[in-house]
């Protein structure tokens, strides 16, 4: 009872004493925003100078410095397109669409069950987990293309789709293992005495607490897959090849055509960010566990 | 309804340790409010959550209703709980938090709709049905939870700590509320609290907890007034019952410089023992000046240290005159007139003295 009338006080000097400090120092804040500003643009100035290439004529692309005003074409996008970068870009989407699915199906339970429900051997599995993803690819290159030869599987996207999966299986147990952890355990108590067998309390309890969580870890996991180029480039050829080996076959044949090159470029980054925006509205709603604290 | 008991029922978390709770016997009537209470690590919710089949019973059994609840899991034993942060689903409405026991049990929409309806507005939650948990105050959330219980018209509710989140005000008034539904709708009911007045006032019997070991289970008056041990009386009760450890002596014991003379049915009580605890409830002082150094013949002397003005009345906190300066507590009348540093003689006025042994604790 006593607490209440200590803290008023306390609080309301608080704020008082605040409050000229920050006037006087009105200096500092204006110095940090224009300094944020400076670093930002300095960070999407490659970016802009991309997207703004790709919609210009080739001698526009050229000059030095950059022209900003110019009359947008989307010939070099039709050049990209004519040049053959439909079937790249069909093979990047179902190897990352599908690696994507499958990795949630194995992540989503396994993480349920290295969080919610922990044995004693739980610390060396999750261990065991990142551990795989400490061996550099590039030394594991050569076992894992003579296994691929060996069954016949080079040049197949679904190759690709099992060793995306692989790949950011460790990563997303990782994640979606810190956001079971943050679903508090009387919610599932909660729900098998309300009488919700194990799938039921799953689906309409656990899930949808954990929901933006699932949206960053398929975020994460879309972005590596759709990036992801040297498997892509050492087992596939003519068939599976993904829009990463695309754009360097593309730099080696039209090198020299700047805004050519920077269209095929802005095409093969704009599904990642699509994908990110998407997800950003289901991120940003927050894990809405205020009605359990 | 059912009647619940606990048969020697133990939970042992490491084999070999001391076990969390230690071959409990409680035998709940049908339609009872029972408290558990015990400070913390007492078993009192281990106790409970055996209940409702969220720990393992490793030894005895607990039946609900004659059924042997062991290996039973949770959602076939025909309970509700109550927790202490709720746990409500989060991205379900008011209504579909309440009607979530009864869909999972198959019950048909109109039902659902019909008893939801009928609980909100016992708990006075019409006007919320459709809002969603983190858009409700700790209160209304805490009838959520309730509301959600009682829908599901169990054999038994459980409720852990319900009102530990609430304010003190909102603690009292729904501690009135929650004791109201519960003589309303006759449900047997096991409440857990670590609050004694919570215990005291909400519980047709309590049973006071601690190491994994029951103490007592009696009704609250006889838990007041018949502690079966020194432990029992020095958690019930605030401020609670001074309990002092003295050497006996022939009229009484000794208490510091003076002797504190005992009634001869108290005496006889006593029997051989050299040492007793003698307990005093803070109300069972009389006061009076000590200046002047005469005072009733069978007082103990004591200098104030602190006072308390409560209103109604007021607690003295003092010392006894004794070489360990033993801590005493008074309640007298408020505006007591008492200052710190006063000299002052106490005096048991009731002859209801409470006696344990000095060293098992346990009631003479």
């Amino acid at each position: 009872m006593a607490a209440p009338t200590t803290e008023r006080p306390a609080s309301t000097s608080e704020t008082r004493e605040l409050a000229p400090a920050h006037r006087g120092n009105r200096a500092g804040p204006a110095l940090l925003t224009v300094l944020t500003w400076i670093l930002g643009i300095g960070f999407f100035f490659p970016i802009l100078w991309m997207v703004l290439s790709a919609f210009k004529k080739e001698t526009d692309a050229y000059t030095s410095p950059p022209t900003l005003f110019f009359t947008p074409t989307l010939e070099q996008f039709q050049t990209v397109f004519s040049s053959g970068i439909g079937p790249y870009l069909l093979n990047s989407l179902f190897a990352t669409v599908m690696s994507t699915v499958f990795v949630l199906l194995f992540a989503v339970p396994a993480a349920y069950a290295v969080s919610l429900r922990p044995v004693k051997k739980t610390q060396d599995v999750l261990f065991f987990f990142i551990s795989t993803k400490m061996l550099p690819v590039v030394a594991a290159i050569v076992p894992i293309y003579v296994v691929v030869n060996n069954i016949g599987m080079l040049d197949n996207i679904w190759t690709l789709v099992v060793l995306y999966t692989a790949m950011n299986l460790p990563i997303a147990v990782w994640m979606m293992r810190s956001f079971f952890q943050e679903v508090p355990k009387e919610l599932l108590e909660a729900a098998s005495m309300d009488g919700a067998s194990l799938w039921r309390s799953m689906r309409e309890v656990v899930l949808p607490v954990v929901s933006p969580g699932i949206a960053a870890t398929s975020l994460i996991c879309v972005i590596f897959a759709w990036n992801e180029f040297f498997f892509a480039v050492n087992l596939t050829a003519a068939t599976a090849a993904t829009v990463p080996v695309f754009l360097v076959g593309f730099i080696t044949s039209e090198g020299l055509y700047f805004a050519k090159l920077c269209a095929a470029a802005t095409m093969c980054a704009l599904p990642v960010v699509i994908a990110g925006w998407i997800a950003q509205n289901k991120l940003v709603q927050g894990l809405s566990f205020g009605a359990v604290k | 309804m059912a009647d619940v008991v606990f048969d020697h029922a133990s939970r042992v978390y490491t084999v070999g340790a001391k076990p969390a709770v230690n071959r409990l016997d409680l035998e709940i009537a049908e339609g009872e409010f029972v408290v558990l209470v015990g400070p913390s690590g007492s078993g009192k919710s281990t106790a409970l959550r055996m209940l409702a089949g969220l720990e393992e019973i490793d030894d005895g059994e607990i039946r609900i209703g004659g059924r042997n609840m062991v290996g039973v899991p949770s959602r076939d034993r025909d309970i509700a709980m109550v927790f202490q942060n709720y746990a409500l689903y989060p991205n379900k409405t008011v209504g579909d938090n309440m009607a979530f026991p009864l869909k999972m049990r198959g019950v048909d929409k109109a039902t659902q709709q019909e008893k939801v309806r009928a609980a909100a507005d016992i708990l006075g939650l019409t006007d919320y049905l459709d809002r969603k948990p983190k858009a409700l105050s700790g209160g209304q959330r805490q009838r959520v939870a309730m509301g959600r219980a009682i829908v599901r018209e169990p054999q038994v509710f459980l409720m852990d700590e319900p009102l530990s989140n609430l304010d003190a005000k909102m603690r009292v008034s729904t501690r009135t509320e929650i004791a109201a539904m519960q003589r309303r709708l006759g449900v047997t009911t096991v409440y857990v609290t670590h609050d004694q007045v919570e215990a005291m006032t909400m519980g047709d019997r309590v049973a006071l907890l601690a190491d994994g070991k029951l103490q007592q289970f009696a009704t609250p008056s006889e838990l007041y007034d018949k502690p079966a041990n020194a432990f029992v009386a020095g958690f019930i009760g605030s401020p609670a019952m001074n309990l002092f450890t003295l050497p006996v002596s022939a009229e009484g014991v000794r208490m510091g410089s003076s002797e504190l003379r005992l009634p001869r049915e108290v005496l006889s009580r006593i029997g051989g023992h050299e040492r007793v605890t003698l307990g005093i409830r803070p109300e069972q002082w009389a006061v009076a000046d000590g200046v002047g150094g005469h005072g009733s013949s069978s007082g103990v002397k004591a200098q104030v240290d602190v006072v308390e003005e409560l209103g109604s009345d007021a607690y003295l906190y003092a010392h006894l005159d004794d070489e360990a300066q033993t801590a005493v507590v008074v309640r007298t009348a408020g505006r007591s007139g008492a200052h710190r540093g006063d000299q002052i003689v106490l005096t048991p006025t009731s002859e209801e003295l409470h006696l344990f042994d000095a060293d098992s604790g346990d009631r003479l």
